[in-house]
């Protein structure tokens, strides 16, 4: 195994940092401490940096600064007015004008993701479940098609809480939790997968940017 | 006290040890375990690209983060790939603050590979603060939300924007995502009221939450996780880091199975001996 290790300051930066979070495996310690306060850091100071170079410039400042009536842009005194207001959280005399701006985010976001909800989940989704219980040709499509509405019915009725769970009720439901359990267990699989994966992105990372020892 | 019943104060950092060692070896001595077969899911994605005609405007929106990378990269360029292969313009966006670098990169390898030049056959848009309302306000106006590129160039300056308003110009949305905001808020918010055709490259660990759409044919294609990306790569016919990094997987598998297995004998050896819960 040949190893060609890299002449890049960054990739020498970033593999030690991986290394100092992967010591928490081993017990805590100040050098994972170190490593986690620093992405904290870096990523809030990225964050507000990015989003007044590629949000608050483009789309606030510089129509307003450079074409004040053309296209309505003399609106945008209004957010940039709503925004200053979040500031007074930081006087204690006058927070009180912060909850202007955070009333018209309350009201503008739930109404857009319930909107957005009810087109794309609600309304789609029982109309995907609305489907022929007999294909004719395809025994596959067939049980494929019953489970999954056996499977609806069943959870639903679990989660019907106005009658106490017996009888026929209590049997339906039963069967609606053997449903779940098998969803919780895909899902289980899935996120071991993903968290192999994300193990696996690193450990690629070390070998092959850092120290050229994977042969692609 | 049984060697099973023992198992059960087993510290912990053995099995980390385990699967480092499980993922470590395959990487470094290369070798296979059993060749990547595509799914339906992923002959979906691969289909829906292969299905719209050469020359279309396509969204990509590149919703994750170095975090999600190991997943979501290798299933982002196999896509550049497949889209500039079949020469379709490119409009290329983030959702996620650290997504446009990595968006950068997938689109520089995939566009020296297929002569294609930046600004002309694929566009970088960056990144806009604002989740669903960017999609929201993308409806109205796409050059007045993002009224300039990545690198600050005003988008009516360059040549792939010529003529793009909204979604009606789309054929089609590759979307590859880490979670909020990603392939659900585009569901909702952009194939439910603007019907544009989507297939979507996902993490395995939020794969179970889309397979409703896919089924109710909302979603034409999906990729979940690495293993998703490594299916999608052997479609595209270039074979990657994700291809890559699947026997490392399979084997990291199937020690945490044999794990999980042995965990509950040593479970039930405890119970026998009255040490249960």
């Amino acid at each position: 195994m040949n190893l060609h290790l890299s002449h890049d300051i960054g990739v020498w930066i970033a593999a030690l940092l991986t290394l100092g979070i992967f010591s928490f495996l081993y017990r805590d310690n100040p050098v994972y401490k170190f490593c986690e306060h620093l992405f904290v850091g870096v990523s809030a100071g990225y964050y507000v940096v990015l989003t007044m170079i590629s949000s608050v410039y483009p789309n606030l400042f510089q129509p307003m600064f450079t074409s004040f009536m053309k296209d309505y842009h003399w609106l945008l005194v209004i957010p940039l007015i709503l925004g200053i207001m979040l500031f007074s959280r930081f006087f204690p005399r006058g927070d009180w004008l912060s909850r202007w701006p955070i009333a018209f985010v309350l009201g503008v976001y739930p109404a857009l993701r319930i909107t957005g909800f009810g087109q794309g989940d609600f309304v789609e989704q029982i109309h995907g479940t609305i489907l022929p219980l007999w294909v004719p040709g395809s025994i596959g499509a067939t049980i494929g098609n019953l489970l999954l509405v056996a499977g609806l019915v069943c959870t639903l009725i679990f989660f019907f809480f106005s009658k106490e769970h017996k009888g026929a009720l209590g049997g339906t439901a039963r069967v609606g939790i053997y449903f779940l359990m098998v969803s919780f267990g895909a899902s289980y699989g899935y996120t071991v997968m993903a968290r192999v994966s994300l193990l696996i992105g690193r450990v690629m990372f070390l070998l092959d940017d850092w120290l050229g020892a994977l042969k692609f | 006290m049984s060697f099973l019943a023992g198992l059960r104060y087993m510290d912990r950092r053995w099995i980390f040890l385990g699967v480092g060692l499980l993922v470590l070896l395959p990487l470094l001595f290369s070798f296979h375990i059993a060749p990547v077969q595509p799914s339906n899911r992923a002959r979906g994605f691969y289909d829906a690209i292969e299905k719209v005609p050469e020359g279309s405007v396509v969204l990509l929106p590149g919703d994750y983060d170095p975090g999600t990378a190991a997943e979501n990269y290798p299933m982002h360029l196999a896509a550049a790939r497949q889209l500039m292969r079949r020469n379709m313009k490119i409009i290329a966006l983030a959702l996620y603050p650290a997504g446009p670098p990595l968006t950068d990169q997938v689109l520089r390898i995939a566009g020296a590979e297929y002569h294609k030049t930046e600004g002309v056959d694929y566009v970088n848009l960056g990144y806009k603060v604002g989740n669903e309302l960017v999609m929201s306000q993308m409806g109205q106006s796409i050059p007045k939300t993002f009224p300039v590129d990545n690198r600050g160039i005003p988008v009516n300056k360059i040549p792939v924007m010529k003529g793009i308003q909204n979604f009606q110009q789309i054929r089609l949305i590759v979307n590859v995502s880490a979670g909020y905001p990603g392939t659900k808020e585009w569901v909702q918010q952009v194939v439910s009221r603007y019907h544009v055709p989507m297939v979507a490259g996902v993490t395995a660990v939020s794969a179970p939450e889309y397979y409703p759409y896919l089924q109710a044919g909302q979603l034409h294609g999906l990729l979940g996780g690495m293993a998703g990306a490594a299916e999608y790569e052997i479609l595209v016919g270039a074979p990657g880091l994700a291809t890559r990094g699947m026997d490392a997987q399979s084997l990291a598998h199937l020690f945490i199975a044999f794990m999980i297995i042995l965990g509950n004998l040593a479970f039930l050896a405890g119970s026998k001996k009255g040490n249960g819960r």
